[in-house]
C-alpha cells in the first residue's frame, strides 16, 4: 500500500528539484520549515521526530533540502515529511505538510474489530509495521 | 441626503408624546446627523418604498419597525429612555441601476443603527427576531432586504463561535495546505444502509477526505439513522486502514426535535465519528443547541445550507446570504456551504468571494465589488471553513483553487459517484487533479491560464482523470446570477 497523508501522496514521489519549488514557495510566504520523520505512521501519530528544530528565518531552501537529504542518509526506512509553519495571528499553525521519503515497502494498517452491544464495534486502526519495537521497522 | 431639521424629528416633548400618529421621521429615527458608535450594530437594508412613501420616510420605518416602533405614539416611551432605544436610520443611498430609466424599481439602501442594549448576549434568535422580525411584512415597503450588517466587537465577544475551526480542524484532520475533497452519497434517497456505506468506503478509499449526508437524508424507512451510521463508520474506519489518513463522514443529525438530534449526535460520537452535520432549517436555537454540543464533544459541525434560497437569492426581497454567513459564524459552525461560482448552483464569482471572506477572515474589509458594506473585526473568533459543492467537477479544478485558495472543501458528489470507471476512481481522478493543481499552483504556474494543460498532464498517467476530463469536458453552467452586488466604483466609502 501507499500511505497518502500529506499533500502530494496521490502525485509520484517528488524530485528533489520539486521539493524545492514547494520549499522557495513557503519561504516566500513567510512560512518556517521543517523536517520531521518517523517509523510509525499512523493515521492518529500527531508527533513524529523532530529532525532538528524548525527553520525559522531561513531565505535559501538549500539548507531545507540539505537536511532532508540528511535525514534519508541517518533513516532511509522511515517515513520523512517537510512541514511550514505559518506564525500569522489567527493561524499559528502548519500550513503545508508533503511526504519527501517513504520506506521501500510499506505494509500499511489492520483494522480490529472489538464487535461489542448493540450491533456497534470499536475500531482499531494496528500498523504492521509497528508490530517491531522502534528502531527495527522497516528493515 | 439631508434634510432641514423641520421635516424630521420633533423635538418639542409636548407635540411628540399626543396621543395619535406621526411619521417615523417625525418621531425620532431618521437621524441623518447620527455617528453611529463602535458599539452600535449597524444594518443596511434595501428597500423599495410603497408609492408617495419618501426614501427617509421608509428608512425610518424600517428603523422604528425593527426596534421599538409601534405604528402610534405611546406615552409609555416617557418610562424609558427612549431615544438609546431607537433604531437611527442615518443615510439613505439610492441604489445604482435602479429607478426611472432602468427596468427595475427605485430602490435605496438604508443605513440604520442600533445600540448594543437592544440584543441579548450571545443570541442569534435575538438578533435575527428585531432586524428580520417585523420589518420585512410592513406595509409602507413593498419589498426590503437586509443586505450586510456590521456587528460591533463588544457583541462579537458575547458568541464563542465555531466549535473547531479551520486551523484546529487541520491539526485534528492532519491535512494542510490543500483544499479537503468531499462528496455527497448519491442516490440521496433509496439507498439501504449497507449500501450507503458501499459508496462511502469506495468514495473515501479513493482518496476523498470527506463523504456527506445529502440535507434530506435523515431517519427514512428505506433507511433508519442507525443502520446508516454503523455502516457509515464501518466504512470510514476501513477507508482510514487502506490509506493512513484520517477519514470521516458527515452524519446528517438533524431530527424532528433536539432530543432526537442529541441522541443522533451522541451514537455518532460512541461510533468515533470526527464530525456530524445539521441543516439549516433547524433554527437558530437548535443551531447554538448543536454547536454548544459540539464544542463538549470535540466534533466538528457540518452546516447544510438546506431552505436559503428562499430568502437569499432574490435582490429585492430577503437577507442576503453574507448576513446569513455572519450569523452562522457566530452561532458556532465549522463547515458552511458557501457557493462553487461555477457549479449548478446560484452564485456571482465575486459575491461568492465575499462570502468565504466572512468566513475565513481575522478582519472583513469592506468590499462593494465583493458585496460586502463594511469593516468587520471578527475578534479572534474561529474561523468557518466554507463547502463549495453542486455541478462541480475535476476539470474545474484550476478554477476552484484559483478562486477559494486552500481553506476550502471542494465537494464533486456527481463528479466522483458518475464516474464511468466508478466511485474510486472518480475520487482518485479529483485527488490527482487537485494534488496536481495545487503543486503548480505552489511551483508559480498561472492556473486560469496553464490549470488545464497541468489536468491533462498528469491525466497521462492517471487514467481516472484521464476519463473524468474526458466525460465532464464541456460541462458548465452558465447563466446570469440574480444575486449580484450593486454598487459604482466612485461611490463614497462605506462607513
Amino acid at each position: 500500500m501507499r500511505i497518502t497523508q500529506g499533500a502530494f501522496s496521490f502525485l509520484p514521489d517528488l524530485t528533489d528539484a520539486e521539493i524545492r519549488a514547494q520549499v522557495d514557495y513557503a519561504l516566500s510566504r513567510g512560512w518556517a520549515c521543517s523536517v520531521e520523520h518517523t517509523d510509525d505512521a499512523h493515521p492518529r501519530n500527531t508527533y513524529w521526530d523532530m529532525w532538528g528544530l524548525p527553520m525559522f528565518d531561513l531565505k535559501d531552501g538549500a539548507a531545507v533540502l540539505f537536511e532532508v537529504n540528511a535525514c534519508r542518509k541517518a533513516h532511509p526506512g522511515h517515513y520523512i515529511k517537510v512541514n511550514a509553519f505559518d506564525s500569522t495571528r489567527g493561524v499559528e499553525s502548519m500550513v503545508l505538510s508533503f511526504i519527501v521519503h517513504r520506506p521501500a515497502d510499506e505494509p500499511g494498517f489492520a483494522l480490529v474489530r472489538q464487535e461489542t452491544g448493540g450491533r456497534n464495534i470499536r475500531y482499531t486502526t494496528r500498523g504492521y509495521a509497528a508490530d517491531q519495537p522502534a528502531g527495527r521497522r522497516y528493515r | 441626503m439631508n434634510r432641514p431639521l423641520e421635516s424630521s424629528a420633533i423635538t418639542d416633548p409636548k407635540a411628540r408624546y399626543k396621543a395619535g400618529v406621526l411619521k417615523y421621521k417625525q418621531m425620532g429615527y431618521w437621524r441623518p446627523d447620527y455617528e453611529p458608535k463602535d458599539t452600535d450594530f449597524i444594518c443596511v437594508f434595501r428597500i423599495t418604498p410603497q408609492e408617495g412613501v419618501d426614501a427617509e420616510e421608509a428608512a425610518a420605518a424600517v428603523a422604528g419597525e425593527s426596534s421599538t416602533a409601534t405604528w402610534t405614539v405611546v406615552w409609555t416611551d416617557l418610562l424609558t429612555a427612549a431615544d438609546s432605544y431607537r433604531a437611527k436610520a442615518y443615510r439613505v443611498d439610492p441604489v445604482p441601476n435602479t429607478g426611472p430609466g432602468t427596468p427595475t424599481e427605485q430602490q435605496y439602501f438604508a443605513f440604520v443603527a442600533y445600540d448594543l442594549i437592544l440584543f441579548e448576549e450571545g443570541s442569534i434568535a435575538n438578533v435575527t427576531a428585531s432586524l428580520i422580525g417585523n420589518v420585512f411584512s410592513f406595509k409602507p415597503l413593498k419589498a426590503g432586504r437586509l443586505e450586510d450588517i456590521r456587528v460591533p466587537v463588544a457583541y462579537v465577544k458575547t458568541f464563542k463561535g465555531p466549535p473547531t475551526g479551520i486551523v484546529v480542524e487541520r491539526e485534528r484532520l492532519d491535512k494542510y495546505g490543500r483544499p479537503l475533497l468531499g462528496a455527497t452519497m448519491k442516490p440521496k434517497l433509496g439507498l439501504s444502509g449497507k449500501n450507503y456505506g458501499r459508496v462511502i468506503y469506495e468514495a473515501l478509499t479513493g482518496g476523498l477526505d470527506f463523504t456527506k449526508d445529502d440535507e434530506n437524508i435523515n431517519s427514512q424507512p428505506f433507511m433508519h439513522w442507525r443502520d446508516r451510521f454503523l455502516f457509515g463508520m464501518e466504512a470510514v474506519n476501513r477507508a482510514q486502514a487502506n490509506s493512513g489518513e484520517i477519514k470521516g463522514h458527515y452524519f446528517n443529525v438533524t431530527g424532528a426535535t433536539m432530543e432526537d438530534m442529541y441522541e443522533r449526535a451522541d451514537f455518532a460520537k460512541e461510533l468515533g465519528s470526527n464530525i456530524v452535520m445539521i441543516d439549516l432549517v433547524i433554527g437558530w436555537t437548535a443551531i447554538q443547541s448543536m454547536s454548544n454540543w459540539c464544542r463538549r464533544n470535540d466534533m466538528i459541525l457540518h452546516m447544510h445550507r438546506a431552505g436559503h434560497g428562499t430568502y437569499t437569492r432574490q435582490k429585492n426581497h430577503g437577507v442576503s446570504f453574507r448576513v446569513i454567513a455572519k450569523w452562522l459564524r457566530l452561532a458556532g459552525v465549522d463547515h458552511l456551504h458557501a457557493g462553487t461560482a461555477v457549479g449548478k448552483l446560484e452564485g456571482d464569482p465575486m459575491t461568492v468571494q465575499g462570502f468565504y471572506n466572512v468566513c475565513r477572515d481575522a478582519v472583513t474589509r469592506a468590499d462593494l465589488q465583493r458585496g460586502l458594506f463594511f469593516d468587520q473585526d471578527w475578534a479572534d473568533l474561529r474561523k468557518v471553513m466554507p463547502v463549495a459543492s453542486g455541478g462541480i467537477h475535476a476539470g474545474q479544478m484550476h478554477q476552484l483553487v484559483h478562486m477559494f485558495g486552500d481553506d476550502v472543501v471542494l465537494q464533486f458528489g456527481g463528479g466522483t459517484i458518475g464516474h464511468p470507471m466508478g466511485v474510486q476512481a472518480g475520487a482518485t481522478a479529483n485527488r490527482v487533479a487537485l494534488e496536481a493543481i495545487v503543486k503548480a499552483r505552489n511551483e508559480g504556474r498561472d492556473l486560469m491560464n496553464e490549470g488545464p494543460d497541468v489536468l491533462r498532464a498528469a491525466a497521462k498517467w492517471c487514467k481516472p482523470l484521464e476519463a473524468a476530463l474526458e466525460t465532464w469536458k464541456d460541462v458548465s453552467f452558465n447563466y446570469t446570477s440574480t444575486d449580484t452586488p450593486d454598487f459604482v466604483p466612485t461611490a463614497t466609502a462605506s462607513s
